[in-house]
């Protein structure tokens, strides 16, 4: 069965983000000033050929950790769902 | 007869033959070796120069550590040669999981392209032995992902074991406790952002990186 996986990539809590803190500085200017807690990260989307959604999820995982983040610095999130064709 | 310093090539790469002109300045014979083949040629010492390897896509050295060569440059290390990896290298290494902790965007969220002051804070390393801790290197650093980052753990670790090989003088990126270069357990794998290879002649400002590369080439001897 074919599965979509969607991976988000994000900087671990600690670690410093200097991007995200540039945009929230930002912020204000344009009128933002209840915006708060801003963090950046990279995004994933890929099909999986797998038996069963909880395979699928193993293996979306297993990407994830080896090589789409780099666990030093980053944590990942990952989800599937049936893929729509 | 000259001692053969391997030189890895990725794609992306494209400081190799800078390194290569410095390490022939110090009496070694570069070799070039391809990414893609799986071997280090019988080199005395391996070096992994500046770049973009693989277009840093994804992370800088993610998909460098992939590269058919990294496994043949892993059992060099694990034999004991020595390998030093310079800016784009010393990610590679990190990635490839031969040195701890991770490099990331520069605070300033700048490209940083400046000469600066490192001293040396141990001189137990394949890049640094013989050279007294204390010595000060004027060095160009020349990255966007630059700044040294690890958790705790790893910093205790450097730190009681006198793992950190040089520190800025005036921290130019966020660096954790100003690192710019650390080594493994082993004291034979070495990575730094700085370019020694760009200071290899006082008519370009500094010959400091040759004292470094002088004192690559005589680890192995020791």
């Amino acid at each position: 069965m074919r599965f979509d996986a969607h991976v988000e990539v994000r900087l671990r809590p600690g670690i410093a983000d200097p991007e995200s803190a540039t945009i929230e500085r930002a912020l204000p200017a344009l009128g933002f000033d209840d915006v708060s807690s801003m963090s950046t990260g990279r995004s994933f989307r890929f099909a999986i050929e797998a038996d069963d959604e909880d395979s699928a999820a193993e293996r979306a995982r297993e990407l994830a950790t080896a090589l789409l983040a780099n666990p030093v610095m980053e944590d990942v999130s990952t989800t599937v769902e049936p893929g729509r064709d | 007869m000259a001692q053969k310093a391997g030189v890895v090539v990725f794609p992306g790469t494209n400081c190799e033959h800078d390194v290569a002109g410095a390490l022939r300045l110090v009496g070694a014979e570069p070799i070039f070796l391809w990414h893609g083949e799986a071997t280090v040629r019988g080199v005395d010492v391996v070096v992994l120069p500046g770049g973009f390897a693989h277009g840093d896509y994804l992370r800088p050295g993610a998909i460098a550590r992939f590269s058919p060569v990294m496994e043949a440059v892993a059992a060099f290390a694990a034999s004991g040669g020595p390998v030093v990896g310079i800016c784009n290298g010393f990610q590679v290494l990190t990635e490839a999981g031969l040195l701890p902790g991770a490099l990331q965007k520069n605070r300033t969220l700048r490209f940083m392209c400046t000469t600066v002051d490192l001293v040396v804070t141990s001189d137990r390393s394949a890049l640094t032995a013989g050279v007294p801790a204390g010595t000060t290197l004027r060095i160009p650093v020349n990255n966007f992902d630059g700044s040294y980052v690890c958790d705790d753990r790893v910093l205790d670790e450097l730190r009681a074991e006198e793992r950190i090989v040089l520190r800025y003088q005036e921290n130019p990126n966020g660096s954790v406790d100003d690192i710019a270069a650390i080594c493994n357990a082993g004291r034979n794998v070495v990575g730094l952002m700085p370019h020694p290879e760009r200071a290899s002649s006082k008519l370009i400002g500094s010959d400091d990186g040759l004292v470094l590369l002088r004192a690559l080439l005589a680890a192995r001897i020791g």
